[in-house]
């Protein structure tokens, strides 16, 4: 089984973000980015698919600036084989959209043939929750979303998915999308010596216009605004303090 | 005016809340038709068709849409998406595995967790985990959006009278199969609509000490939710996690308890109307978004808060 990674290049979820004055987006200058956490997880689960012998092959791909091939490498570091790099100078959390990366994704995934694509859930900037959905839907393959366990069985994938409720658990033929949520593993950091070997890894590099897809945005960003901040409370004594301030400022006891 | 249509979320017996916040929200945009597909489920349906503001109900029975995959259930709505120009679901686990696919199908973006509807095709939500709030405006002619629930009103579950529209289900994709589902039995409220919240954190330590939060919450009637953290070191189940990537939450009281307040956490409860935060290091982050901090011992505060509940009922 081939497994195809897509990651993206997210600003780290320890930054808190600033809203640009002009209301034009958010600053990214100059700010620590990362790969996207839920896309570590996926990378993660390919690499133990790999290492129990349920995969030959894990191929991370990004879609990005130059910049993105940083996270390229992070994903080879932690055991990715190979690497391909779709090159754009739009956005990415707010000019290429999911319906555009779903169509670019569709396109390696024609060229590449995986069995299975695993990704993140949700990348931590545009919190679209999309993606994978959409790439499935393209490639008319099944879509297992959410999965906090991933098991091999003969010819398909048996997926245990968080819903509100709890969990479900569903049978999906391969090839298939899977979307990974926070309790599917725990990624690996890489070491030195991996990190040193991830250099020496290929990385392809594409162009929307070589894969045939027109990428221009559905939504336009009118405004990017701080939201309403809150005001900032009171420290209370005791308990009794509390429930005084409960019952009879707030009113909601 | 706009034709809407809300996918419905019900279990066969009883329709979901979301679906009424979806309703409430759809309502701004234009005369709703909600979907109902299910087996057996001809009450959600029924129920559907009184609640108010909704003009019909499209009703489909089959074994498929028991418990139906969204491969399934998107090539249905897909089938059916002519006559429309919003498509709305609740951004729920069930509006986000199904939504996304529906509008790849149709080719048109999909807008997800719709906080405010500007007009036909300009939307608000947030982005970076709440921290920047965008207006967005779509080119598509077919609108397909997921609403927060706690942004929108429920239609009323009564005052409508609806007719119902029996249809054919659609051709399965016989791409994914149901197996089960595990859902946490529980008897308090749910907790994205529940009036009190109280969560708790890595602070209490253990599951077993999540027994100091559940006593607070059985006074309060409350929902009991958590942070990741919690969640992630099996002190309760993921259903309960509170943030950016679990459920988002706006009660009129919320309690968070051992929580230090990170970004993705506050992302899914500082919509509250009061927050308290009962936590033992003064320069927690929670404080900043609390109306009420108390500074403390939470295995100390929250049973005596407790106790003084549980009094002034008494008295
Ligand atoms: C991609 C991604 C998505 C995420 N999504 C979410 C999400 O949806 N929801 C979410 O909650 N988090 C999310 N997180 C995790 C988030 O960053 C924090 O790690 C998490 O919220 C911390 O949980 P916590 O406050 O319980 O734990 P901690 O940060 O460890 O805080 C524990 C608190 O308990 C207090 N405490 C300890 N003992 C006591 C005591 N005896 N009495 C009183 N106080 C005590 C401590 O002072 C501390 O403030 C996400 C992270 C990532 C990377
Ligand atoms: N620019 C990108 N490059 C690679 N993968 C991406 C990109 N954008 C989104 N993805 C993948 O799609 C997932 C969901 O993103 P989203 O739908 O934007 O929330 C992410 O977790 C990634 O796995």
């Amino acid at each position: 089984m081939k497994i195809l990674v897509p990651v993206k290049r997210v600003v780290d979820y320890n930054v808190t973000v600033r809203v640009k004055a002009d209301g034009s987006g958010v600053e990214t200058a100059n700010v620590k980015m990362s790969m996207n956490p839920f896309d570590e997880i996926a990378n993660e689960e390919a690499i133990r698919l790999k290492e129990a012998g349920n995969a030959t092959e894990v191929v991370a791909v990004s879609i990005g600036e130059a910049k993105a091939q940083e996270t390229l490498r992070t994903a080879m570091a932690m055991g990715a084989d190979r690497a391909i790099h779709v090159a754009t100078d739009a956005r990415t959390d707010t000019e290429l959209q999911p319906l555009a990366v779903a169509k670019l994704l569709r396109a390696v995934v024609e060229r590449e043939q995986p069995d299975l694509v695993l990704m993140g859930k949700q990348a931590i900037d545009d919190d679209s929750n999309q993606t994978g959905q959409m790439l499935a839907a393209l490639l008319g393959w099944p879509q297992a979303t959410f999965a906090s366990k991933v098991a091999v069985d003969d010819g398909g994938l048996e997926v245990t998915r968080e819903i509100d409720a709890g969990l479900e658990r569903v049978a999906v033929k391969l090839p298939a999308i899977v979307t990974t949520d926070l309790r599917l593993n725990e990624p690996r950091y890489a070491s030195l010596p991996n990190i040193m070997k991830a250099k020496k890894k290929p990385i392809d590099q594409l162009g929307p216009e070589e894969l045939g897809v027109e990428t221009s945005p559905r939504l336009t960003y009118v405004r990017v605004e701080e939201p309403p901040k809150r005001q900032g409370g009171v420290r209370v004594a005791d308990i009794d303090e509390l429930l005084t301030k409960l019952k009879t400022e707030a009113g909601v006891i | 005016m706009a034709e809407v249509l809300v996918v419905a979320e019900h279990d066969n017996a009883k329709l979901d809340k979301a679906t009424l916040h979806a309703v409430g929200a759809g309502a701004q945009m234009g005369g709703v038709t909600v979907l109902v597909a299910g087996h057996g489920a001809g009450g959600v349906a029924e129920a559907a068709a009184a609640v108010d503001g909704v003009a019909k109900v499209v009703h489909v029975d089959d074994a498929m849409y028991e418990n139906p995959v969204a491969e399934d259930l998107a090539a249905l709505v897909v089938a059916m998406a002519e006559g429309y120009d919003v498509i709305a679901g609740g951004s729920s686990t069930f509006g986000k595995n199904l939504m996304p696919r529906v509008a790849a199908l149709l080719d048109v973006a999909q807008i997800s967790d719709v906080v405010e509807i500007l007009g036909d095709d300009t939307f608000k939500r947030f982005i970076y985990a709440g921290n920047a709030l965008a207006t967005v405006k779509t080119v598509d002619a077919k609108k397909v959006i997921t609403v927060r629930t706690t942004a929108f009103p429920p239609a009323a579950e009564s005052g409508g009278a609806a007719t119902v529209e029996t249809i054919q289900a659609v051709a399965p994709t016989e791409l994914a199969r149901f197996l089960g589902r595990e859902v946490s039995a529980s008897e308090r409220p749910e907790l994205t609509s529940a009036r009190v919240v109280v969560s708790g954190g890595r602070g209490l330590g253990s599951g077993e000490n999540f027994a100091v939060v559940e006593g607070l919450a059985d006074q309060l009637g409350a929902a009991v939710g958590a942070s990741r953290a919690a969640v992630d070191a099996g002190y309760v189940p993921n259903d309960y996690q509170v943030g950016q990537t679990g459920k988002i939450v706006a009660p009129e009281l919320y309690i968070a308890v051992g929580i230090s307040g990170a970004i993705q956490h506050l992302a899914g409860m500082k919509d509250s109307k009061i927050i308290v935060a009962i936590n033992k290091d003064e320069e927690a982050p929670i404080f900043q978004v609390a109306d009420y901090g108390l500074v403390g011992d939470l295995f100390q505060l929250v049973p005596q808060l407790t106790d003084a509940l549980k009094q002034s009922k008494a008295a």
